[in-house]
Formats: structure tokens, sequence, C-alpha cells
């Protein structure tokens, strides 16, 4: 055996060895100066996602272990992104792990949290079903643990049994799709799958929206997402914020890669009405029940419901372009829904407050906070010049580049629907900044150092994701000029 | 470096916009001024390393100069011909521009430290603010000048737009400045649309936003002849031949994009009937008056119509077009500004008058007479006017900061407590009107003498225009410094010289005046960068002046300036006696034209209350009621769909399954 493959998968030994790090670090420090283990990992990991930047990464793309494992440019990009919102979940998470609940189960936290992250990046680069739901438990599973993380309130382990008990049974399903799949293909690589399977009726229709609707357990697309709100509002802020965010990133771009891949010549036949339909639903939906949340967490928790369905259309695009745009639109949706939770986190902590009437007239108290929180909800809405205007511009051009008239109908549904979430997301703005009460019942606070430090890298990038162009242009070229992996749809 | 030049005046906005109100008002009023040094000392750089380097970027074997782009960056690109770039276009006229910009920009900067305090010295309120602004303004323009493609030119249009409208609206607090604010804004941004849509026509019927693309047929990679005479007149004519540009109401489609074009630089350059803007914009500070609405972005649209010049020679009948607007401008500017109170009012009528002479210059440049002297002249004095009229506007400041009005009746006889600025005053009078040796003299010498290639018309009228200059700025002159004894109010102190900060403007200012014409411009801007002369010197301009068409101008603005001291000098009943024989024209020209009441006229009675109002009825019962429609039937589906929400993990699971299998099911019947 070649064991030089290994150095292919530069990126995940990296994060074994910083997970190793960690739990070394946390078995061995004292538990009496306990501070040190946060500032460890979150150092540790910041220079792992520079060395993400700056390794000489393969210019081309490059398998391991019989082609179970790929990597190329694009993996590399949607990993560099997924590590920038870790990193910037880990800073923000700071405050909480320093809390006194959390002396003891510190280091579980990041442990598990950093394990997912793992099994994330398995799922991105797996080309072989097997690997690929090895990566996708490993995702899942720790998650539920952080969800219960919480264990003194009620909320979160009640969420925490949803989320496992939804996750079985959608990995059930999935994995039932995946056996009709092997039934027809005699094979588990994607590749070969596409090669093989030629005609499978009914069982192929059936195995399509089992991995369809596994994958949309991940990316909470409706009628999947039940589970969505509850465990969002139930599980700690930080966590909610890494699995609406990072988790979401990871799955939205292995499901491209499946659909594309594996199941791109039924594109016309078989997949692309399911698609339609379902990214109707998910952003419809999404944004009806957005409408009336007042809670800051579950409203969010909708609010990322429609937002996977804008993801959505740079799967349907099934191109280049909508791979670049896909992981684009992850990127700046990391900034925003960040800086978002950032604000949320750092008033909870504070005050213990998420509803949104408590944080009417905000703005007189916690400018800074309000102003953050009002870029955060602009950028969501996709109001230029902030980045959200550009990743849905975007993905809404690469929806229609291919010119079908269907696609055109369902970017018009979702710009109709961008104007309803203006309504909601308009809504936080106007209760920090317009509803006048006598005086906000959160008091003036000052953040601590980290959750600025956390706000201001989601700001930056809010401001700055749109206007500099080269960082969209960067990564499109990656995908475009990368696409051996991709199963062309619209090759002819 | 050229880059730092945009950098640095945008990062100067940043510090102070952001940090000013936490630094001390002197801290912020240095940091602006030594800003705008430092970018000055690189604008000089940049532009004489251009002309006078003789690197093979700039100036090719023929001596003839060259478009040359420093860096262009790709900003947006959206398919292979619609690219967004911003960069940095060196040329003659940009370089020319980046002098003129960062020298009257500095000066003002060191102004404003002395004019923006009260009488006891204390800074005003914004202080800060009014620095960050001008840095904006600074950065907007330099950005706008070294635009590579009309793309970036439009960007940073709107730019200057947006800080003209703030700086305009420094005193906010002030009802005129608010409305003064606005309506240049809403004129400028009316005039805008125009130019809007006209890029659109030209780029779309071109395929390309790129100046040298447009103007030029390009030379081996970069490097530019940027005018060619025929040869690159054939080329870009070429380019529309392609694409069969059709015709549109009589004219082609390019004469349309031109005029269209234009229109957003008469809004800019405040040409009739876009001009009603300019006067009440005097409402914003003396400085800003001096830097943006006389030297630096009023002749915008003067430096588009440059820029753009090889395309305007194409379709002779736009530049027709500028000619008229301009000379009807030049006239109508001069006429009004005879009869103004206000000091600041007179100096802006004059300044429309004068863009118009420079845009008249561009309208009437040909490439058959003198080697398109016009279009020299048009920037020679754009170049010269920016200097003494950035002087006469801060001389304005200087006696409005000291007698605490804007009108010359509360002046009078101030020729003894104002030596300093009596003298720098006189001097930007003289070369306003174009007495030599000053700076004037030479550029609109040299405009009359483009005019007189052209038709007999345009010369005489011209020539009359520019004894009306002469003669309305010695009426101010005089009016300011003569006149009568200047009244002393009793306790208060007679009006002085103001501190160094305000009068070292002034005279280096006034030494600029003096001496700018002898800058040999021929050789430095013409139309093709061929230059005009083979071998300069001091005299240059003098040795090639057209003496007949000096003589006349001379003799016109000396005959002026005498009927100006007849009747201005000492107090006496002459002025009242013409006003009482021409009482009709007086009024007219006092109320200017009636130009305003004739726009609010047509704004108000007629759009607002004929047009809009049913329109709003319309929007608020219909639309409206529609859009309330909408909400409530998205609340009430909201509403009804909660269900779906029931807290039970069963019904998730149970739901989560039934998806899956109807999703499959559907397509399966569909495919049968």
């Amino acid at each position: 055996m070649d064991y030089s493959q290994f150095l292919v998968m530069y990126q995940e030994i990296g994060l074994l060895v910083l997970i190793l790090l960690v739990f070394l670090f946390d078995t061995f420090s004292s538990k009496e100066a306990p501070r040190g283990l946060s500032m460890f990992t979150v150092v540790l990991f910041g220079l792992l996602t520079l060395a993400g930047f700056v390794t000489p990464c393969c210019k081309e793309v490059a398998s391991a272990f019989g082609g179970m494992y790929v990597t190329s440019p694009t993996m590399v990009a949607i990993k560099n992104v997924l590590n920038i919102g870790v990193f910037i979940v880990l800073i923000q998470a700071k405050g909480w792990a320093h809390s006194e609940f959390m002396r003891v189960r510190r280091g579980e936290f990041y442990e598990l949290l950093l394990i997912t992250l793992f099994g994330m990046y398995l799922m991105i680069s797996a080309r072989h079903f097997l690997l690929f739901i090895i990566g996708l438990e490993t995702a899942s599973l720790p998650l539920a643990a952080l969800v219960a993380f919480d264990k003194n309130r009620y909320e979160s382990h009640e969420a925490a049994v949803k989320y496992m008990l939804t996750a079985v049974f959608s990995s059930a399903i999935f994995m039932m799709g995946l056996s009709f799949v092997y039934a027809l293909a005699g094979t588990l690589y994607f590749s070969d799958i596409a090669a093989s399977v030629i005609d499978g009726g009914a069982m192929l229709i059936v195995a399509v929206a089992f991995v369809i609707a596994g994958m949309g357990f991940k990316l909470s697309l409706v009628p999947f997402h039940l589970w969505t709100a509850d465990v969002y509002q139930g599980a700690p802020t930080s966590i909610t914020s890494y699995l609406s965010v990072i988790s979401k990133g990871a799955a939205a771009f292995a499901f491209f890669v499946i659909m594309v891949q594996v199941f791109g010549p039924f594109y016309n036949q078989i997949w692309e009405w399911m698609l339609y339909a379902l990214i109707i639903l998910t952003i419809t939906v999404g944004n009806l029940f957005a409408l009336r949340q007042k809670n800051l967490k579950r409203f969010l928790a909708f609010s990322s419901i429609s937002q996977a369905g804008y993801i959505m259309l740079g799967v349907i695009a099934g191109s280049a372009q909508g791979l670049g745009s896909l992981i684009y639109y992850i990127l700046v949706y990391i900034f925003s829904n960040l800086a978002a939770f950032g604000v949320i986190q750092s008033i909870e902590s504070k005050t213990g407050r998420v509803d949104m009437d408590s944080y009417n007239n905000l703005y007189s108290t916690n400018p800074k906070l309000a102003f953050t929180m009002m870029l955060a909800m602009f950028s969501l809405a996709g109001i230029p010049p902030f980045a959200g205007f550009f990743s849905k511009f975007f993905i809404f051009s690469t929806a229609v580049a291919s010119g079908s008239v269907a696609l055109y109908i369902l970017v018009l549904i979702a710009l109709i629907n961008t104007i309803i979430s203006l309504y909601y997301y308009l809504l936080v703005v106007k209760a920090m900044f317009i509803n006048n009460q006598e005086d906000c019942v959160i008091a003036p606070f000052k953040s601590s150092v980290s959750d600025r430090l956390g706000m201001w890298i989601c700001v930056a990038g809010i401001i700055l994701a749109g206007i500099v162009s080269c960082i969209y242009n960067g990564i499109v070229n990656t995908s475009v000029h990368n696409p051996e992996y991709i199963f062309t749809i619209f090759a002819n | 470096m050229s880059i730092l030049i945009l950098a640095i005046p945008l990062f100067m906005f940043l510090l102070l916009g952001l940090t000013g109100m936490k630094m001390s008002h002197k801290l912020a009023g240095t940091l602006g001024c030594l800003g705008m040094g430092t970018t000055l000392v690189l604008a000089y750089t940049v532009a004489f390393t251009y002309f006078f380097s003789g690197g093979a970027d700039f100036i090719n074997a023929a001596g003839e100069r060259l478009q040359s782009i420093l860096w262009n960056v790709t900003w947006l690109q959206f398919t292979d011909k619609l690219v967004i770039r911003l960069g940095f276009l060196l040329d003659p006229i940009s370089a020319m521009m980046l002098v003129v910009i960062t020298t009257i920009s500095f000066m003002v900067h060191l102004y404003s430290m002395g004019y923006m305090r009260d009488h006891h010295g204390v800074f005003e309120r914004g202080f800060q603010r009014f620095y960050a602004f001008l840095s904006l303004f600074s950065f907007s323009m330099l950005g706008l000048v070294v635009a590579t493609n009309i793309f970036q030119m439009y960007i940073f249009w709107e730019l200057v737009g947006a800080s003209s409208f703030l700086l305009i609206g420094f005193y906010y607090t002030k009802p005129s400045a608010v409305l003064a604010s606005k309506k240049a804004f809403i004129v400028t941004r009316f005039a805008d649309l125009g130019f809007l849509i006209g890029i659109l026509v030209l780029s779309y019927y071109t395929g390309t936003f790129n100046f040298t693309e447009l103007t030029s047929a390009p030379v081996d990679g970069l490097a530019n002849v940027f005018q060619v005479s025929e040869t690159t007149a054939a080329g870009v004519k070429s380019i529309f031949a392609n694409s069969a540009a059709p015709l549109f109401m009589g004219a082609s489609v390019m004469t349309w994009a031109l005029v269209l074009i234009f229109m957003g630089g008469m809004g800019k350059s405040a040409m009739m009937p876009l001009h009603i803007w300019l006067p009440d914009a005097m409402e914003g500070p003396t400085p800003v008056s001096a830097l943006i609405h006389a030297a630096t972005m009023v002749v915008a649209g003067v430096y588009l119509v440059a820029r753009l010049f090889p395309l305007y020679l194409m379709e002779i009948r736009s530049l027709e077009i500028v000619t008229v607007v301009g000379a009807v401008t030049a006239l109508y500017a001069a006429i009004v500004a005879c009869t103004q109170v206000d000091i600041k009012r007179v100096l802006a009528f004059s300044t429309i008058s004068q863009i118009a002479f420079m845009m008249v210059s561009l309208g009437v440049a040909r490439p058959e007479f003198h080697h398109g002297i016009g279009y020299m002249a048009g920037m020679f004095h754009l170049f010269t006017h920016a200097m003494f009229k950035a002087l006469l506007f801060l001389c304005a400041g200087a006696l409005i900061h000291a007698i605490g009005s804007n009108d010359y009746t509360d002046m009078h006889g101030l020729r003894k407590y104002m030596p300093i600025t009596h003298i720098t005053f006189l001097i930007g009078c003289l070369a306003i009107a174009g007495i030599i040796p000053f700076a004037g003299f030479f550029s609109k010498d040299e405009i009359l003498t483009a005019c007189f290639g052209n038709s007999a018309l345009w010369y005489v009228w011209m020539s009359a225009v520019a004894g009306l200059t002469a003669f309305y700025m010695f009426r101010l002159y005089y009016l300011i410094f003569w006149w009568k004894e200047h009244k002393v109010h009793e306790g208060h102190h007679a009006p002085h010289d103001q501190p160094w900060t305000m009068t070292l403007p002034l005279v280096i200012l006034a030494a600029i005046s003096c001496v700018a014409g002898f800058v040999p411009f021929g050789n430095l801007v013409t139309w093709n960068g061929h230059p005009m002369f083979d071998h300069v010197s001091f005299f240059t301009n003098l040795e090639h002046l057209d003496w007949t068409v000096a003589a006349v101008s001379l003799a016109v603005a000396i005959i002026a300036i005498v009927i100006a001291t007849v009747m201005y000098r000492k107090e006496n009943p002459l002025p009242a006696k013409f006003r009482n024989a021409m009482p009709a024209l007086w009024t007219w020209a006092y109320h200017r034209f009636y130009f305003d009441e004739l726009y609010m006229f047509i704004t108000k009675n007629i759009i607002f209350d004929k047009i809009c109002k049913p329109i709003a009825w319309f929007d608020r019962h219909i639309i409206d009621g529609t859009m309330d429609m909408f909400a409530k039937v998205t609340q009430r589906l909201s509403v009804s769909i909660r269900g779906l929400q029931s807290g039970s993990v069963q019904t998730y699971v149970w739901v989560y399954l039934v998806g899956a299998l109807v999703m499959a099911s559907i397509v399966w019947l569909c495919l049968l």
C-alpha cells in the first residue's frame, strides 16, 4: 500500500492531530486554571484555518484509497470556508465555555465539536457511499450530545431526543435508498453508479427520493425540517449557530456532489422536479413560519430553513458555476448568520433574554450590537451593498443560466419570497431602532473581547465579501476550472 | 504609488468620519491637511513624471503623448464584455486635473483651518465632519478624473454628487442650506439619468466601457495613441458600423448617446437650463464653494466632453449642441451676474459663465483649425479658471468672515482694512477679465481664437460675454473695496485681514494666477497628444498669440473695466439711472430670468398637482390595498399551517416519511 496517499488528506489529518492535542491538553492540564483550553483550541484552530489557505494545495483532483476519497481545489475551498465558520463559532463560544457550568465539560465540548467537523470533511471528500455514511454519522451523532449539553435545562434534552430520533430515522431512510441504489448498480462508488445505472424505474425513483430525504434532514428542507425549530431553540446557542451554518454548509456541498455526480443522468427525468418542489416548499414554508416567531432563536431556525432553499438553487443549477455560487452563498451565510447569533448569544449570556420584544429600542442602550444585528439582517435579507445581496444575486443568476423557463419561474418564486423575508428581517431592525419604549429592558453592557472579535470578523465579512469581487471570482474559478469530478448535466 | 493618490483621501475620510468625534478639532484638521498634502505631493510627482519624464509609456518617438493605464482591476465580471473595472488612466487631461484638484483641495484644507471658526477662534460644530467630507470629495473627484472606463467615471460622478450634497448641507440646521443641498442633488441626479442612459446606449452599441477602446485605436498593448485623427475616427466608426447603429428620431444612435451623456455634463457643470442648483449651492461653507462649486466638480461636465471628445468629433451635430448650450449659458449667466447683490452669487454666476466658455471652446474645436486649438484652450481655461476662481471665492470667504454678511451693501470701502485680500482679489479680477499678463488672458484669448476659426457669430458673441465678464467683476470689486468709506458699527472691531492659514492660500493662488498663463499648454495638452510647438520657452504663449484677436479682446476688456470704474468707483447715481432706464431687463436679470419660478411652476403645479396626486391616490388605495391583501393572506397562511409544527416527534417522522413517499410517487406517476 502506498502510504503517501495519506498526504492527500492533509486537512483531515491536521484536524485529527488538532483533536488529539486538544484532548491531551484537556486531560493533563490543571482543572484549577482551566481557561487555557479554550484559548489553546481557538489559537490552534486559527492556525489550522490559516494553513488551509497557505498550503500549496493540490492543483488538480487527487484521490486516495482506491478512489473512495477525493480532494480538489474546490473541496479545499469549501473546507476552508467551513473552517472560517468554525473559527468564528469557537471564538463566540468562548464566553459560554468559560461559564461555571462548563468548567468540567469544556473539553468534551471542543472535542465533540471538532469531531463532527471531521465527519463533515469526510462527507465532502467521500466518493464512495460507505465512507460517506461514516462521515455523515460522525457528523450527526456527536451533535446530539452537543445539543443536550446544557443538561440542567429541560429544553436542551428534549431537543436532543428529538434530534436523535429524527436523525436515526433519516439515516435509516437514507441507507434504505442506498441499498436500492446498490441493488441497481452493484457498486457504491459515485462515478460507477452514474455509469452503470441505465434506467431503474420505480426503484430508482424511490432511491433518489430517499437519498434526497436523508440529505434533506441535514439541510432541513421542508418537509424534512420539522426537528429544526425545536432543536435550534433548545440547544445551547453556540451549538445552534454551529448547526445552522457549518452542518448545513457541509451537507449542501455533499448534496450537490451526490445529486450531480451520482444521479446526474437522471436530472431531467427524476430529481429536477423533486428538488424544484422541495425548494419552493422550503423557502415558502420557512418564510411563513418565520413571520410570526417571537423567540429569536426559533426565528433564525425558520430563517435558516428558507436560506437552505436558496442554497438549493445552486444544486438545481447543476453546473460548475452553481457549485461556486453555492460555496460563496455558504460563506456569506456563515458571516451573516454568525453575526446574528453572536449578538443573540452575547445578549443571552448577559441577560438571558432571547425574545424579540426585549430587543425593543436596543439601539439606545447597545448601539454597536444593534448595528451588527442590523447588518446581519440586511445581509440575510439580501439588501445591497452587503454580501447577502451578491450571494443571492449570483445564485439566482446561475440558476437561470441554463435558460429553462421552469427555472426562471422558480427564481421568480424565490424572489417573491425574498420580499416576504424582507418583512420579518426588518421586523428585528424595526424593534431595535424604531419601536419606542421608555427604556430598553436590556441594560447597556460591554461584550467580552472574544464576542467582539467574533462580531468584528462577521461584520467585516458582511461588508467586504460582496464588494471585494475577487472572493467570488476565486471561488467560481476553482469550481469552473476543476470540473473533472462533476458530471456535467448540461454538457450538451 | 498612484494607488495612494486615491487611497489616502479615502483613508482620511474613513478615519475622520469614524473616529473624528473622538479627536480634537485641531488634530482632525491637521490630519486632514497632512493627508491632502501627501496626496498633493504624490499627484504632482505622477503628473510631472507623465509630462516630463519622457517614459516610453507616456510619450512616443514622434513626441505624441499617450494614454497610459497604470493599473486596472477587474471588479465585477458578468460576461466577457460586461466587465466593470476600476483603474488609473493617465493622459494629459487627467494628469492636469490631478494637479488642479490636489492644489485647490490642499489650499481649501488649509484655508478651512482658519475659516471654520467663529470670531473668537473657536472651531465650528462638526469641524471633523467637514474635513471628513472634504476628504471624501477629494477621493471621489480624483477617482473621477483617472477613470479608465465610463462606468467607473459614473460611479465616482455620483460620489462627487453625494459629497457635494453633504457639503452644501453642512449647516443642516439651516433650512435654506437643506433646501439648497436637496435642490443640487435632485437637479444633478435628474441630469445623471440622461448620463446613465447615454452610457448604456453607447456601451450597448460599442460593446465596451473603456475609454481607450472608445476613443482610440489600440496600438500594442496598453499604450495608445489616443487620438490619431482620421484613422482612429475610422476605427471607432467601424465599431458603430459593425453593430449597425440604427437611426432614432432622425439622429443616429451615437448622437443620441452623446447628447444624453452631455446632459449629465450639463447638470454637473450647471449649464442652462440645469444651472439652477449652483447659485443656491452657495449656502455651503465658502471653502466648499471654492473647491467644489468653482474649481473642480463643476468642471466635471467639461472634463467629460473632453474625455469623449473624439466621439463628439465624429458626430459634429452633438458638438454643435454643446456649442449652442455653452454660448447661451455664458451670455445668460454674465447678464445675471451684473445685477446680483450677494457676492457669492455673483461669483457663482461668473463660474457658470466661465464654464460655458470652456464648453463653447470644446464645441468649436475642429482638428483642421490650428491643430484643434479649441480643445487645448478649453482645458487651459479650465486650469487657469480653477486657480483664479478659487482665489476669488477664498477672498470672498475672507470678506464674509470679516464682515459677517454676504452682501456687498455691508462691505464698501474695505481696501484700507483688508489690504492682502484687496490685492489678491484685484489680481483675481484682472485674471478673469483677461488682462495681459494674468492667467485668464491667455486662456480666454485662445478660446476666442478658436471661436474665430469656427464662425464670426460665436466670436462676436463670446467677445461680448468676455466684455461683460470684465464689467461685472470690476463692478463687484469696486462695490466691495471702493464706492464709499466703510462704516464700522459701534461696538464692533474694524474688519481686518485673516490669520495666516487663510491669507497664505490667497497669496499662493494669486501668485499662480499671475504666472499660470505662461505655461506652454499647447505642448502639454492637445486633442491628439501631438505637441503644437516645436520648442518651448517661458514666452511661448506670447510668441504664438494671434495679435488681432488679442488686441480686440484686450480692448473690450479695458473698455468694460473703464465703464465699471466710472460707474462704481465712487458713490454716484449712475447705476441707479441705468437701472431705471431698463427696468424690465434689470428686474428679469435680478430674478435670474425667473428660472426658479418656472421650475417651481412645472414641478409643483404641473407635476405634483396634476400628475403625482392622482398617482398617489392610486398608489394609496389600489396598490397598497392589494399589498395589504397579500400581506393578510400571507399571515393567514402562516397561521393556518402552524399545526405542522406540533412539537411531537412522532408527527415529525410521519411527515418526513409521507413527504419522501409522496415525492417519489408523484414523479413515478408523471413518468408512467
